[in-house]
């Protein structure tokens, strides 16, 4: 049970896809123009994260080393297929916003990396916790990139969201009274900035949380 | 002849792949430390991305539309450009071992570069023919090429300046990508044809 505490911590905060792993950039940058879009990405990646990783688990031991990187490409190609159709049948409107970075889930290389690096040596429910972790820490990461984007840009915070992700997600939308908001953040270069100074914060909370769980356990070994 | 000429200025600087399309950012953040690095990594990316969308238009005209398979369009894509990149390995392998010490390295990495995947998709979407194709795809792969070598060349500087302790390494990086993304937004007062 702890096992799959450490994967989870693991996925959300130590080894974040984004902000640790500095994986998957593309999607990152480019679609977390507003909170709304960066959920929907994030959570589209995460139901292609835990299926490819519950096939990969349950096939390697059949599949043999030297052409195991063409069948789990395959395998998610197919899977990013399904993804990407049942978006355009089910929530047009974010299949609209998303187009091009749907497909290219397929080349999300920290679907890929997860298959090499964990689902190919463990067992189903842990690859199933693990694809779970991690691609809830990208969500987490996504939005929250999206959210001061979209924030600082056009000061709204989930606008659309009944629009794109169904009426029952209304109550997220909220209008800061006000405030225009500065394109540019909305913009390519805004992307690019967040991303870094978030990466800052990170390594300064790390190191602050490093330093008070130093002075925890200092007076008990002297 | 003129469209033409707009078509690739307008995929090198208008819409650059990396800093206006958010493309393949991967090998943009994880290859620019050196610049020799960039130099092998552009000229690989260039030739695979440049036969990618050659090789995707003739697949998506004369298999996946004749068929109505419009929809293994990501599947097929994608095992093509792996193919492409496994052959041009070979074949490098074979005839030069010179260019083979060069490219070697970058090429295995070129199959989850998502510009390559995307810049084909895109010319999809814009349903361009089959020189539009090859001349966005090329004009695109020049852009990323022209932007990494830039970008290694300023890491590098970055290197040996005195950064605030919690921006080393990668997020100075960013912000730094930011700077250059800003500049060539500049460019899209070109983009008038």
């Amino acid at each position: 049970m702890s096992d799959f505490k450490t994967l989870m911590k693991d996925g959300l905060w130590d080894n974040n896809v984004v902000f640790a792993q500095m994986l998957a950039l593309c999607p990152t940058m480019a679609v977390t123009t507003s909170g709304t879009n960066g959920l929907g990405m994030g959570l589209a990646t995460t139901a292609v994260l835990v299926v490819s990783n519950i096939l990969v688990s349950l096939i390697r031991k059949t599949v043999s080393d030297q052409v195991r990187i063409p069948v789990f490409v395959v395998i998610i190609a197919t899977l990013v297929t399904v993804v990407d159709m049942a978006l355009n049948a089910w929530l047009h409107e974010l299949y609209k916003v998303l187009g091009l970075f749907i497909a290219l889930i397929v080349v999300n290389c920290a679907i890929l990396g997860r298959a090499e690096a964990f689902a190919v040596k463990s067992s189903i429910p842990a690859s199933i916790v693990d694809g779970l972790a991690m691609g809830l820490g990208f969500t987490g990461a996504l939005t929250v990139i999206g959210l001061i984007r979209e924030f600082l840009g056009s000061g709204t915070l989930f606008a659309q969201a009944s629009n794109l992700l169904g009426p029952s997600f209304a109550f997220l939308e909220v209008q800061v009274p006000g405030y225009g908001g500065a394109l540019l953040m909305i913009l390519p270069p805004g992307a690019f900035a967040v991303l870094g100074f978030l990466l800052a914060g990170k390594r300064v909370l790390d190191a602050r949380l490093e330093a008070r769980s130093a002075a925890a356990a200092a007076p008990a070994s002297a | 002849m003129a469209h033409y000429l707009f078509l690739l200025i307008g995929a090198v600087l208008v819409n650059n792949v990396v800093l206006v399309k958010i493309l393949g950012l991967c090998p943009f953040m994880g290859v620019s430390k050196k610049l020799e690095t960039a130099y092998g990594m552009g000229a690989a990316t260039t030739f695979v991305l440049t036969l990618a969308t050659g090789a995707s238009f003739i697949i998506d005209h004369y298999l996946l539309i004749p068929f109505g398979l419009e929809y293994l369009r990501t599947l097929s894509f994608i095992v093509t450009i792996a193919a492409i990149v496994q052959l041009t390995e070979m074949v490098i392998a074979k005839t030069s071992p010179m260019l083979q010490q060069v490219l070697g390295i970058y090429l295995p990495l070129i199959t989850t570069n998502c510009a390559v995947l995307g810049v084909p998709l895109i010319n999809i979407s814009h349903s361009y023919g089959f020189m539009e194709s090859l001349l966005f795809g090329a004009g695109s792969a020049i852009g990323f090429s022209l932007v990494l070598v830039l970008f290694a060349g300023i890491r590098e500087r970055v290197d040996g300046a005195e950064v605030p302790l919690p921006f080393k390494g990668a997020a100075i990086a960013m912000v730094t990508a930011g700077l250059m993304s800003l500049a060539f937004m500049g460019f899209a007062g070109l983009d008038r044809y």
